[in-house]
Protein backbone atom coordinates (compact mmCIF):
# COMPACT_ATOMS: atom_id res chain seq x y z
CA UNK A 1 0.00 0.00 0.00
CA UNK A 2 1.46 3.96 -0.95
CA UNK A 3 0.15 6.46 -0.29
CA UNK A 4 0.05 9.68 2.47
CA UNK A 5 2.03 8.97 5.63
CA UNK A 6 1.95 12.56 6.59
CA UNK A 7 0.20 15.91 5.54
CA UNK A 8 0.35 19.44 6.56
CA UNK A 9 -0.89 22.86 5.81
CA UNK A 10 0.19 26.57 6.55
CA UNK A 11 -1.90 29.80 5.89
CA UNK A 12 -0.82 33.59 6.93
CA UNK A 13 -2.41 35.03 9.66
CA UNK A 14 -3.04 38.27 6.65
CA UNK A 15 -5.81 38.79 4.96
CA UNK A 16 -7.46 40.71 2.90
CA UNK A 17 -11.81 41.24 2.19
CA UNK A 18 -12.66 41.27 -1.69
CA UNK A 19 -15.10 44.21 -0.87
CA UNK A 20 -11.77 45.96 0.25
CA UNK A 21 -10.11 45.59 -3.68
CA UNK A 22 -13.05 46.65 -4.97
CA UNK A 23 -13.87 49.77 -2.91
CA UNK A 24 -10.08 50.52 -4.25
CA UNK A 25 -11.02 50.21 -7.56
CA UNK A 26 -14.16 51.32 -7.85
CA UNK A 27 -15.69 47.83 -8.80
CA UNK A 28 -19.60 46.89 -6.71
CA UNK A 29 -18.43 44.54 -4.00
CA UNK A 30 -21.66 42.66 -4.73
CA UNK A 31 -20.99 41.74 -8.36
CA UNK A 32 -17.93 40.53 -7.44
CA UNK A 33 -19.12 38.25 -4.76
CA UNK A 34 -21.60 36.98 -6.76
CA UNK A 35 -19.41 36.62 -9.75
CA UNK A 36 -16.26 34.66 -8.16
CA UNK A 37 -17.74 33.71 -4.27
CA UNK A 38 -15.02 35.28 -2.76
CA UNK A 39 -15.38 36.55 0.65
CA UNK A 40 -11.67 37.24 1.71
CA UNK A 41 -7.95 36.05 0.88
CA UNK A 42 -4.59 35.48 2.56
CA UNK A 43 -1.92 37.64 2.35
CA UNK A 44 2.01 36.96 3.06
CA UNK A 45 3.79 38.30 5.73
CA UNK A 46 6.44 40.73 4.66
CA UNK A 47 8.81 38.26 5.62
CA UNK A 48 7.08 34.90 3.98
CA UNK A 49 7.78 33.66 0.70
CA UNK A 50 6.94 30.22 -0.70
CA UNK A 51 9.74 28.78 1.23
CA UNK A 52 8.58 29.73 4.34
CA UNK A 53 5.19 28.54 3.47
CA UNK A 54 6.68 24.74 2.55
CA UNK A 55 9.12 25.18 5.70
CA UNK A 56 6.00 25.49 7.73
CA UNK A 57 3.36 22.84 5.84
CA UNK A 58 6.22 20.55 5.87
CA UNK A 59 7.11 20.71 9.84
CA UNK A 60 3.39 20.38 10.54
CA UNK A 61 3.26 17.09 8.13
CA UNK A 62 6.48 15.95 9.61
CA UNK A 63 4.38 15.87 13.29
CA UNK A 64 1.55 14.00 12.05
CA UNK A 65 4.57 11.39 10.27
CA UNK A 66 6.56 11.05 12.89
CA UNK A 67 8.99 9.73 10.64
CA UNK A 68 13.05 10.45 10.81
CA UNK A 69 13.23 13.49 8.23
CA UNK A 70 16.65 11.55 6.86
CA UNK A 71 14.75 8.61 5.65
CA UNK A 72 13.08 11.25 2.78
CA UNK A 73 14.78 10.16 -0.33
CA UNK A 74 13.19 13.08 -2.42
CA UNK A 75 11.81 16.89 -1.68
CA UNK A 76 9.95 18.32 -4.45
CA UNK A 77 8.19 21.66 -4.43
CA UNK A 78 5.77 23.13 -6.99
CA UNK A 79 5.14 26.79 -6.88
CA UNK A 80 4.87 30.11 -9.48
CA UNK A 81 6.22 32.02 -6.83
CA UNK A 82 9.65 30.24 -6.31
CA UNK A 83 11.92 33.26 -4.67
CA UNK A 84 14.75 32.11 -6.97
CA UNK A 85 14.82 32.58 -10.69
CA UNK A 86 17.96 29.85 -10.54
CA UNK A 87 18.31 28.18 -7.10
CA UNK A 88 15.97 25.19 -6.03
CA UNK A 89 13.70 26.43 -2.87
CA UNK A 90 13.94 22.82 -1.75
CA UNK A 91 17.32 23.23 -1.05
CA UNK A 92 16.80 25.60 1.51
CA UNK A 93 13.70 23.51 3.21
CA UNK A 94 16.18 20.35 3.19
CA UNK A 95 18.19 22.19 5.56
CA UNK A 96 15.91 23.90 7.53
CA UNK A 97 14.22 20.60 8.01
CA UNK A 98 17.03 18.15 8.58
CA UNK A 99 17.01 15.95 5.16
CA UNK A 100 19.49 15.21 3.52
CA UNK A 101 22.15 16.12 2.13
CA UNK A 102 21.43 12.21 0.33
CA UNK A 103 18.40 13.93 -1.05
CA UNK A 104 17.14 13.94 -4.72
CA UNK A 105 15.64 18.07 -4.65
CA UNK A 106 14.26 20.14 -7.66
CA UNK A 107 11.68 23.20 -7.96
CA UNK A 108 8.59 22.10 -10.18
CA UNK A 109 6.32 24.52 -12.19
CA UNK A 110 2.93 24.58 -13.96
CA UNK A 111 1.14 27.35 -13.35
CA UNK A 112 -1.50 26.05 -10.45
CA UNK A 113 -0.87 22.00 -10.62
CA UNK A 114 2.98 22.57 -9.88
CA UNK A 115 1.88 21.09 -6.09
CA UNK A 116 0.21 18.09 -7.60
CA UNK A 117 2.95 16.87 -10.14
CA UNK A 118 5.16 17.30 -6.91
CA UNK A 119 2.87 15.02 -5.34
CA UNK A 120 2.34 12.59 -8.11
CA UNK A 121 6.27 12.42 -8.84
CA UNK A 122 6.85 11.79 -5.03
CA UNK A 123 4.45 9.04 -5.09
CA UNK A 124 5.76 7.29 -7.95
CA UNK A 125 9.35 7.35 -6.73
CA UNK A 126 7.82 5.36 -3.55
CA UNK A 127 5.53 2.80 -5.19
CA UNK A 128 8.80 2.56 -8.08
CA UNK A 129 10.71 1.19 -4.59
CA UNK A 130 12.96 3.95 -5.53
CA UNK A 131 13.06 5.13 -1.62
CA UNK A 132 11.19 5.36 1.69
CA UNK A 133 9.69 8.64 1.64
CA UNK A 134 9.16 11.18 -0.48
CA UNK A 135 7.98 14.89 0.22
CA UNK A 136 6.14 16.61 -2.50
CA UNK A 137 4.67 20.26 -1.74
CA UNK A 138 2.72 22.54 -3.08
CA UNK A 139 3.13 26.69 -2.09
CA UNK A 140 2.66 29.89 -3.79
CA UNK A 141 2.29 33.60 -2.87
CA UNK A 142 0.21 34.14 -6.38
CA UNK A 143 0.81 37.34 -8.10
CA UNK A 144 -2.59 39.39 -9.16
CA UNK A 145 -1.94 42.29 -11.36
CA UNK A 146 -3.17 45.30 -9.59
CA UNK A 147 -7.28 45.56 -10.59
CA UNK A 148 -6.78 42.48 -12.47
CA UNK A 149 -9.22 39.97 -11.74
CA UNK A 150 -7.01 37.64 -10.21
CA UNK A 151 -6.55 40.33 -7.41
CA UNK A 152 -9.29 38.94 -5.63
CA UNK A 153 -8.22 35.50 -5.87
CA UNK A 154 -4.26 35.43 -5.78
CA UNK A 155 -3.44 34.57 -2.21
CA UNK A 156 -0.94 32.67 0.28
CA UNK A 157 -0.48 29.35 1.71
CA UNK A 158 0.54 25.89 0.79
CA UNK A 159 0.53 21.72 1.43
CA UNK A 160 2.85 19.44 1.92
CA UNK A 161 2.37 15.43 1.49
CA UNK A 162 4.75 12.61 2.98
CA UNK A 163 4.30 9.85 0.67
CA UNK A 164 5.19 6.23 1.54
CA UNK A 165 4.78 2.62 2.04
CA UNK A 166 4.31 2.26 6.15
CA UNK A 167 1.20 3.80 8.30
CA UNK A 168 -0.39 5.13 5.23
CA UNK A 169 -3.43 7.62 6.03
CA UNK A 170 -5.16 7.75 2.71
CA UNK A 171 -3.73 5.17 -0.37
CA UNK A 172 -3.50 6.54 -3.53
CA UNK A 173 -5.49 3.77 -5.78
CA UNK A 174 -5.66 5.83 -9.00
CA UNK A 175 -4.16 8.89 -10.56
CA UNK A 176 -4.55 10.04 -14.55
CA UNK A 177 -2.97 13.26 -16.13
CA UNK A 178 -4.48 15.32 -18.84
CA UNK A 179 -2.49 18.05 -20.84
CA UNK A 180 -2.24 19.79 -23.83
CA UNK A 181 -0.84 22.84 -25.67
CA UNK A 182 -3.59 25.84 -23.87
CA UNK A 183 -2.52 29.05 -23.70
CA UNK A 184 -5.22 30.25 -21.24
CA UNK A 185 -2.75 31.87 -18.86
CA UNK A 186 0.67 33.01 -18.90
CA UNK A 187 3.49 35.17 -17.55
CA UNK A 188 6.65 35.92 -19.75
CA UNK A 189 10.71 35.50 -18.40
CA UNK A 190 10.92 39.38 -16.30
CA UNK A 191 7.38 40.30 -15.91
CA UNK A 192 5.78 40.95 -12.58
CA UNK A 193 2.28 39.98 -13.08
CA UNK A 194 0.69 37.12 -15.03
CA UNK A 195 -1.89 37.92 -18.14
CA UNK A 196 -4.57 35.61 -19.15
CA UNK A 197 -7.50 34.66 -21.87
CA UNK A 198 -10.11 36.23 -19.90
CA UNK A 199 -13.09 34.16 -20.14
CA UNK A 200 -11.36 31.42 -22.46
CA UNK A 201 -10.31 30.09 -19.14
CA UNK A 202 -13.69 28.60 -18.58
CA UNK A 203 -14.73 26.04 -21.12
CA UNK A 204 -11.30 25.49 -23.07
CA UNK A 205 -9.00 25.45 -20.27
CA UNK A 206 -10.21 24.74 -17.12
CA UNK A 207 -13.02 22.31 -17.52
CA UNK A 208 -12.12 20.55 -20.46
CA UNK A 209 -8.65 19.37 -18.11
CA UNK A 210 -10.33 18.91 -15.34
CA UNK A 211 -12.95 16.67 -16.93
CA UNK A 212 -10.71 15.38 -19.06
CA UNK A 213 -8.67 14.07 -16.02
CA UNK A 214 -12.06 13.06 -13.79
CA UNK A 215 -13.78 11.30 -16.58
CA UNK A 216 -10.29 9.06 -17.31
CA UNK A 217 -10.04 8.10 -13.93
CA UNK A 218 -13.23 7.21 -12.95
CA UNK A 219 -13.58 4.88 -16.01
CA UNK A 220 -9.84 3.58 -15.30
CA UNK A 221 -11.50 2.79 -11.13
CA UNK A 222 -14.75 1.98 -12.79
CA UNK A 223 -16.28 4.26 -9.86
CA UNK A 224 -19.45 6.60 -10.00
CA UNK A 225 -19.40 10.17 -7.95
CA UNK A 226 -22.19 8.96 -5.61
CA UNK A 227 -19.00 6.61 -4.51
CA UNK A 228 -17.41 9.10 -2.67
CA UNK A 229 -17.18 10.93 0.66
CA UNK A 230 -15.19 13.73 -0.45
CA UNK A 231 -14.36 15.71 -3.61
CA UNK A 232 -11.97 18.39 -4.50
CA UNK A 233 -11.05 20.55 -7.54
CA UNK A 234 -8.70 23.34 -8.28
CA UNK A 235 -10.19 26.82 -7.09
CA UNK A 236 -9.19 29.89 -9.09
CA UNK A 237 -12.19 31.20 -7.93
CA UNK A 238 -15.14 29.98 -5.83
CA UNK A 239 -17.18 29.52 -8.52
CA UNK A 240 -15.34 27.38 -11.06
CA UNK A 241 -14.84 24.38 -8.63
CA UNK A 242 -18.66 24.27 -7.86
CA UNK A 243 -19.74 23.94 -11.76
CA UNK A 244 -17.07 21.81 -12.65
CA UNK A 245 -18.62 19.20 -9.69
CA UNK A 246 -21.95 19.90 -10.87
CA UNK A 247 -21.23 18.70 -14.37
CA UNK A 248 -19.26 15.38 -12.98
CA UNK A 249 -22.19 14.71 -10.95
CA UNK A 250 -20.73 15.17 -7.89
CA UNK A 251 -23.27 16.99 -4.56
CA UNK A 252 -22.44 20.42 -2.91
CA UNK A 253 -22.06 18.28 0.05
CA UNK A 254 -19.29 16.34 -1.49
CA UNK A 255 -17.24 19.62 -2.25
CA UNK A 256 -18.00 21.64 0.47
CA UNK A 257 -15.11 20.58 3.06
CA UNK A 258 -12.24 20.90 0.55
CA UNK A 259 -14.02 24.23 -1.10
CA UNK A 260 -11.98 26.72 1.19
CA UNK A 261 -11.17 29.39 -1.69
CA UNK A 262 -14.24 31.55 -0.65
CA UNK A 263 -12.09 32.29 2.68
CA UNK A 264 -8.71 31.00 1.25
CA UNK A 265 -8.38 32.68 -2.10
CA UNK A 266 -6.52 31.02 -4.76
CA UNK A 267 -2.93 29.82 -3.41
CA UNK A 268 -2.60 28.59 -6.89
CA UNK A 269 0.05 25.25 -6.59
CA UNK A 270 -1.46 25.08 -3.03
CA UNK A 271 -5.06 24.96 -3.89
CA UNK A 272 -5.90 21.55 -4.35
CA UNK A 273 -3.48 20.35 -2.13
CA UNK A 274 -4.83 22.29 0.71
CA UNK A 275 -8.27 21.72 -0.04
CA UNK A 276 -7.28 17.59 0.20
CA UNK A 277 -5.41 18.98 3.37
CA UNK A 278 -8.87 20.21 5.02
CA UNK A 279 -10.61 17.15 4.20
CA UNK A 280 -7.83 15.01 5.60
CA UNK A 281 -8.55 16.94 9.03
CA UNK A 282 -11.92 15.74 8.90
CA UNK A 283 -12.27 12.54 7.51
CA UNK A 284 -12.64 8.87 8.43
CA UNK A 285 -11.57 5.45 8.17
CA UNK A 286 -12.73 4.20 4.26
CA UNK A 287 -13.75 7.47 3.05
CA UNK A 288 -13.00 7.35 -0.71
CA UNK A 289 -11.46 11.35 -1.80
CA UNK A 290 -11.87 12.59 -5.16
CA UNK A 291 -8.98 15.28 -6.58
CA UNK A 292 -8.26 16.99 -9.43
CA UNK A 293 -5.76 20.13 -9.95
CA UNK A 294 -5.45 22.30 -12.97
CA UNK A 295 -2.57 24.22 -13.99
CA UNK A 296 -2.85 26.88 -16.93
CA UNK A 297 -0.88 26.15 -19.76
CA UNK A 298 -2.85 23.49 -19.03
CA UNK A 299 -2.92 20.26 -17.86
CA UNK A 300 -4.91 18.28 -14.76
CA UNK A 301 -3.95 15.60 -12.09
CA UNK A 302 -6.08 13.47 -10.63
CA UNK A 303 -5.99 11.12 -7.79
CA UNK A 304 -8.42 8.56 -5.97
CA UNK A 305 -7.66 8.19 -2.29
CA UNK A 306 -8.90 6.02 0.46
CA UNK A 307 -8.76 6.76 3.69
CA UNK A 308 -6.98 4.55 5.77
CA UNK A 309 -7.51 3.38 9.94
CA UNK A 310 -4.07 5.50 10.67
CA UNK A 311 -5.51 8.99 9.72
CA UNK A 312 -7.28 9.41 13.05
CA UNK A 313 -4.88 8.91 15.07
CA UNK A 314 -2.69 11.68 13.83
CA UNK A 315 -5.37 14.13 12.57
CA UNK A 316 -4.97 16.05 15.83
CA UNK A 317 -1.00 16.39 16.15
CA UNK A 318 -0.90 19.43 13.75
CA UNK A 319 -2.79 22.85 13.48
CA UNK A 320 -6.04 21.96 11.11
CA UNK A 321 -6.77 23.92 7.81
CA UNK A 322 -10.35 25.05 8.97
CA UNK A 323 -8.80 26.83 12.75
CA UNK A 324 -6.24 28.40 10.75
CA UNK A 325 -8.44 29.96 8.11
CA UNK A 326 -11.21 30.88 10.70
CA UNK A 327 -9.00 32.24 13.63
CA UNK A 328 -6.25 34.45 14.42
CA UNK A 329 -6.89 36.58 11.19
CA UNK A 330 -5.12 39.89 10.63
CA UNK A 331 -7.22 42.51 8.29
CA UNK A 332 -4.92 44.85 5.67
CA UNK A 333 -6.42 47.81 4.35
CA UNK A 334 -5.51 48.09 0.73
CA UNK A 335 -2.78 50.13 1.42
CA UNK A 336 -1.09 48.18 3.82
CA UNK A 337 -2.13 45.06 1.24
CA UNK A 338 0.01 47.07 -1.54
CA UNK A 339 2.72 47.62 1.15
CA UNK A 340 3.11 44.02 1.45
CA UNK A 341 3.00 42.84 -1.78
CA UNK A 342 5.94 45.14 -2.70
CA UNK A 343 3.26 46.69 -5.15
CA UNK A 344 4.19 50.38 -4.40
CA UNK A 345 7.33 51.74 -6.26
CA UNK A 346 10.06 53.02 -4.24
CA UNK A 347 12.98 54.71 -4.39
CA UNK A 348 16.65 52.20 -4.44
CA UNK B 1 28.25 40.10 0.17
CA UNK B 2 27.22 38.06 3.28
CA UNK B 3 26.86 34.76 1.84
CA UNK B 4 29.94 32.84 3.74
CA UNK B 5 28.66 33.99 7.25
CA UNK B 6 25.19 32.76 6.39
CA UNK B 7 25.88 29.78 4.79
CA UNK B 8 27.99 28.96 7.89
CA UNK B 9 25.36 30.22 10.29
CA UNK B 10 22.39 28.03 8.67
CA UNK B 11 22.73 25.45 11.40
CA UNK B 12 21.61 27.68 14.53
CA UNK B 13 19.28 29.84 11.96
CA UNK B 14 17.45 27.08 10.39
CA UNK B 15 17.61 24.19 12.87
CA UNK B 16 18.22 25.90 16.03
CA UNK B 17 21.34 23.83 16.65
CA UNK B 18 23.60 24.08 19.94
CA UNK B 19 25.99 22.84 21.51
CA UNK B 20 25.52 21.22 25.32
CA UNK B 21 29.14 21.42 27.34
CA UNK B 22 29.97 17.38 27.44
CA UNK B 23 31.30 18.23 31.07
CA UNK B 24 29.39 20.74 32.70
CA UNK B 25 25.88 20.55 30.73
CA UNK B 26 25.72 24.18 29.74
CA UNK B 27 24.19 24.98 26.64
CA UNK B 28 25.68 27.91 24.18
CA UNK B 29 23.15 29.50 21.40
CA UNK B 30 25.39 30.22 19.34
CA UNK B 31 27.84 27.33 19.94
CA UNK B 32 31.02 28.06 21.03
CA UNK B 33 34.60 26.56 21.04
CA UNK B 34 35.29 27.15 24.20
CA UNK B 35 32.46 26.24 27.37
CA UNK B 36 31.58 29.87 29.08
CA UNK B 37 30.83 27.89 32.66
CA UNK B 38 33.97 25.73 32.97
CA UNK B 39 36.39 26.41 30.04
CA UNK B 40 36.06 22.85 28.46
CA UNK B 41 36.00 21.99 24.43
CA UNK B 42 33.74 19.15 24.10
CA UNK B 43 30.20 19.77 23.09
CA UNK B 44 27.93 17.57 21.40
CA UNK B 45 25.13 19.41 18.93
CA UNK B 46 21.53 19.47 20.55
CA UNK B 47 18.02 21.05 18.79
CA UNK B 48 16.48 23.48 20.97
CA UNK B 49 12.83 23.45 21.62
CA UNK B 50 10.75 25.49 19.49
CA UNK B 51 8.50 26.97 21.82
CA UNK B 52 9.17 29.23 25.25
CA UNK B 53 8.02 32.76 26.47
CA UNK B 54 8.52 36.67 25.63
CA UNK B 55 10.87 38.14 28.51
CA UNK B 56 10.66 41.68 27.34
CA UNK B 57 10.45 43.21 24.08
CA UNK B 58 10.95 46.34 22.92
CA UNK B 59 8.42 48.31 19.66
CA UNK B 60 10.73 49.50 16.65
CA UNK B 61 9.34 52.21 14.82
CA UNK B 62 12.66 53.73 13.05
CA UNK B 63 14.78 51.30 12.06
CA UNK B 64 17.52 50.85 9.61
CA UNK B 65 17.37 51.03 6.24
CA UNK B 66 17.17 47.57 5.69
CA UNK B 67 14.28 47.29 7.86
CA UNK B 68 12.83 50.66 7.29
CA UNK B 69 9.51 49.47 5.19
CA UNK B 70 8.69 47.12 8.03
CA UNK B 71 8.11 49.22 10.87
CA UNK B 72 6.77 48.82 13.50
CA UNK B 73 7.83 45.53 14.62
CA UNK B 74 8.63 43.89 17.92
CA UNK B 75 12.10 42.60 19.16
CA UNK B 76 12.31 40.61 22.34
CA UNK B 77 13.97 38.34 24.22
CA UNK B 78 12.60 34.59 24.23
CA UNK B 79 13.57 32.20 26.72
CA UNK B 80 12.79 29.02 25.00
CA UNK B 81 11.90 25.95 27.41
CA UNK B 82 14.73 24.34 27.81
CA UNK B 83 16.35 27.79 29.30
CA UNK B 84 18.02 29.31 26.60
CA UNK B 85 17.70 33.06 25.54
CA UNK B 86 17.87 34.36 22.69
CA UNK B 87 17.03 37.96 20.60
CA UNK B 88 14.81 38.11 18.43
CA UNK B 89 11.82 39.50 16.12
CA UNK B 90 8.41 38.73 17.10
CA UNK B 91 6.75 38.62 13.43
CA UNK B 92 2.38 38.46 12.82
CA UNK B 93 1.75 40.45 15.52
CA UNK B 94 0.52 43.84 16.28
CA UNK B 95 2.98 45.84 18.82
CA UNK B 96 -0.73 46.08 21.13
CA UNK B 97 -0.96 42.34 21.15
CA UNK B 98 2.39 41.71 22.86
CA UNK B 99 2.66 41.30 26.76
CA UNK B 100 5.58 39.95 28.79
CA UNK B 101 5.62 36.01 29.76
CA UNK B 102 3.21 35.53 26.67
CA UNK B 103 3.48 32.05 25.26
CA UNK B 104 5.84 32.14 21.31
CA UNK B 105 7.06 29.61 18.99
CA UNK B 106 9.63 30.30 16.87
CA UNK B 107 9.08 29.55 12.79
CA UNK B 108 11.26 29.86 9.87
CA UNK B 109 11.13 33.48 8.42
CA UNK B 110 12.81 35.29 5.82
CA UNK B 111 15.74 37.53 8.08
CA UNK B 112 16.93 39.98 5.09
CA UNK B 113 17.98 40.18 1.86
CA UNK B 114 21.35 40.78 0.26
CA UNK B 115 20.44 43.87 -1.50
CA UNK B 116 17.80 43.60 -4.94
CA UNK B 117 20.14 41.07 -6.55
CA UNK B 118 21.86 38.99 -3.57
CA UNK B 119 20.78 35.98 -1.51
CA UNK B 120 17.83 36.16 0.85
CA UNK B 121 18.58 35.32 4.44
CA UNK B 122 16.44 32.79 6.37
CA UNK B 123 16.13 32.23 9.74
CA UNK B 124 14.28 31.97 13.11
CA UNK B 125 11.43 34.70 14.21
CA UNK B 126 8.79 34.35 17.00
CA UNK B 127 5.23 34.23 16.75
CA UNK B 128 2.20 33.80 19.36
CA UNK B 129 0.79 31.08 20.11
Amino acid sequence: MVGIVGYGAYVPRYRIKAETIAHQWGMDPEAINRGLQLIEKTVPGQDEDTITISVAAAKNALKRAQINPQEIGAVYIGSESHPYAVKPSGTILIDALGIGPHVHVSSFEFACKAGSEAMYVAYSHVKSGEMKYALGIGADTSQGAPGDALEYSASAGGAAFIMGSEKVLAEILFTNSYTSDTPDFWRREGESYPRHGGRFTGDPAYFKHIMGAANALLEKSNMKPEDFQYAVFHMPNGKFPQEAGKRLGFTKKQLEVGWIVPLMGNTYSGSSPTGLAAILDVAKPNDMIFMVSFGSGAGSDGFIYRVTDELPKVQDRAPKLRDMLDKNKIHLNYGEYAKFRRKIKLNE
Amino acid sequence: MITARYHREIPQRYRLEAAKCSSCGNISFPPRLVCPECKARKFETIKLNDEGKLITYTVIRVASDKFSKETPFAVGIVELNDGVRLTTQIADAEPEELSIGQKVRLVFRRIQEDGKAGILCYGYKAVII
